[in-house]
């Protein structure tokens, strides 16, 4: 009995030992020594123009939702636990079952797009707004610099409205409203409304980095406002980094419907 | 006898460890995590396309009777990165995947890696997206 029970855990730790091996494999490849103690060149001074990417490609592509939210509200947790059946997540049902809207080739939406499937993704800056080009679902959305206020009414919008300006000379600060309340917060099936607004945080650290923090804040579904990114990190990719086609086309889609998610879930 | 199960036993546990953190839109709910098929396959269709790209084959069961699977693996740009391409298949090659089947009994499954018809092998549904 002793001796299974050592067995045991002795072959309980080479299971760690070994996962933890097999995850350095499959980590992103280590810089050099060198590189890595070499410090970064300067922020440039109001600019965030590049490619960025996410340092963890897997917290940028998020599949199983926001890490943490704020408690729901009780209209919101209808919506969360009844309403929307999500693929991944603590609410996932089987694929089957599943009504994410981006199994139909909707837009992914605002914050969505920063939320799941976050990946590399241009910024383009001009004197008076700021262009993002995103490769998932290939869209693109306007942040405008030029002084604007937010639309008091605003209408509708898969990617909402969005004015920034600069807080310093390194961070820059978005507000957004008017999205449209179809869409989901994330890949768990968080829900939210049209009333939401959010507040994206562009922190330059330096020449290759920026943080980037995502505070929402919508009292109809959520008590109180929250982080839903709280400085990830993204890196400058070089400036010849192909931004890859990611199109949900609805013939493929319903192909994908008709072949595996239906008969998956019979 | 016991050293085979252990190591068995350690290499589920780490498949698992890893499997968990594989991109995609929905969760592996469907799918047995504890089982592998490895078949001898002739691939009929390799559709290279959003959101999963998947692949249909025909193989012989245990009765002798042809039977048409379908699995999937991840989306071309995730695919791109592990070294996959529109033409790594092709109707008519003759392959061997090994298959993450489906809970329900239906020929569906997760592709997890398939050996090509020159030897080489392409991991699917196994490595986190880098």
């Amino acid at each position: 009995m002793l001796r299974q029970f050592v067995n045991s855990m002795i072959g309980g730790f080479a299971v760690l030992a070994l996962c933890v091996g097999l995850r350095a494999q499959t980590a992103p490849p280590q810089q050099p020594e060198a590189a890595k103690n070499r410090k970064a060149a300067p922020a440039p001074r109001r600019d965030l123009s590049g490619i960025w990417g996410p340092e963890d490609t897997m917290e940028g592509i998020s599949p199983r939702g926001v890490k943490t939210h704020a408690p729901f509200t009780a209209f919101g947790e209808n919506i969360a636990n009844n309403v929307y059946k999500p693929g991944d997540g603590p609410r996932r049902v089987p694929i089957g079952l599943v009504n994410d809207p981006l199994d139909s080739c909707d837009p992914a939406g605002f914050p969505r797009d920063l939320l799941f499937e976050l990946r590399p993704f241009q910024v383009v800056q001009t004197s008076s707004k700021l262009l993002m080009a995103y490769q998932y679902q290939q869209v693109w959305r306007v942040i405008w610099k030029d002084g604007r206020e937010l639309p008091k009414d605003p209408d509708s919008r898969w990617y909402g409205y969005s004015v920034g300006k600069w807080a310093d000379d390194y961070t820059f600060v978005v507000q957004t409203v008017g999205t449209d309340e179809r869409t989901w917060l994330d890949n768990a099936g968080d829900p939210h409304s049209g009333d939401m607004r959010v507040e994206e945080t562009y922190h330059r650290v330096d020449h290759d980095t920026v943080e980037l923090t995502v505070k929402i804040d919508d009292p109809k579904i959520y008590t109180e406002p929250w982080l839903a990114r709280d400085k990830m990190r993204l890196k400058l990719l070089p400036e010849n980094t192909e931004i890859m086609e990611m199109i949900c086309a609805p013939t493929e889609a319903e192909e994908y419907k008709k072949s595996l998610a239906n008969p998956l879930s019979k | 006898m016991r050293n085979k199960v252990l190591g068995v036993f350690i290499a589920a546990a780490c498949f698992l460890a890893i499997a968990v953190q594989l991109p995609a839109h929905h969760g592996a709910a469907g799918y047995d995590m504890e089982k592998q098929l490895v078949m001898k396959a002739t691939v009929t269709d390799w559709l290279w396309a959003n959101p999963h790209c998947f692949l249909r084959y025909d193989t012989t069961d245990d009765k002798g009777e042809i039977a048409h699977w379908t699995v999937e693996v991840s989306n071309p740009v995730d695919m791109t990165k592990r070294g996959w391409s529109k033409h790594s298949l092709n109707p008519g090659d003759q392959v061997t995947v090994t298959v993450r089947p489906a809970r329900n009994g239906a020929p569906i499954g997760q592709l997890l890696k398939v050996v090509l018809p020159n030897g080489q092998t392409l991991m699917g549904w196994t490595t986190t997206v880098r």
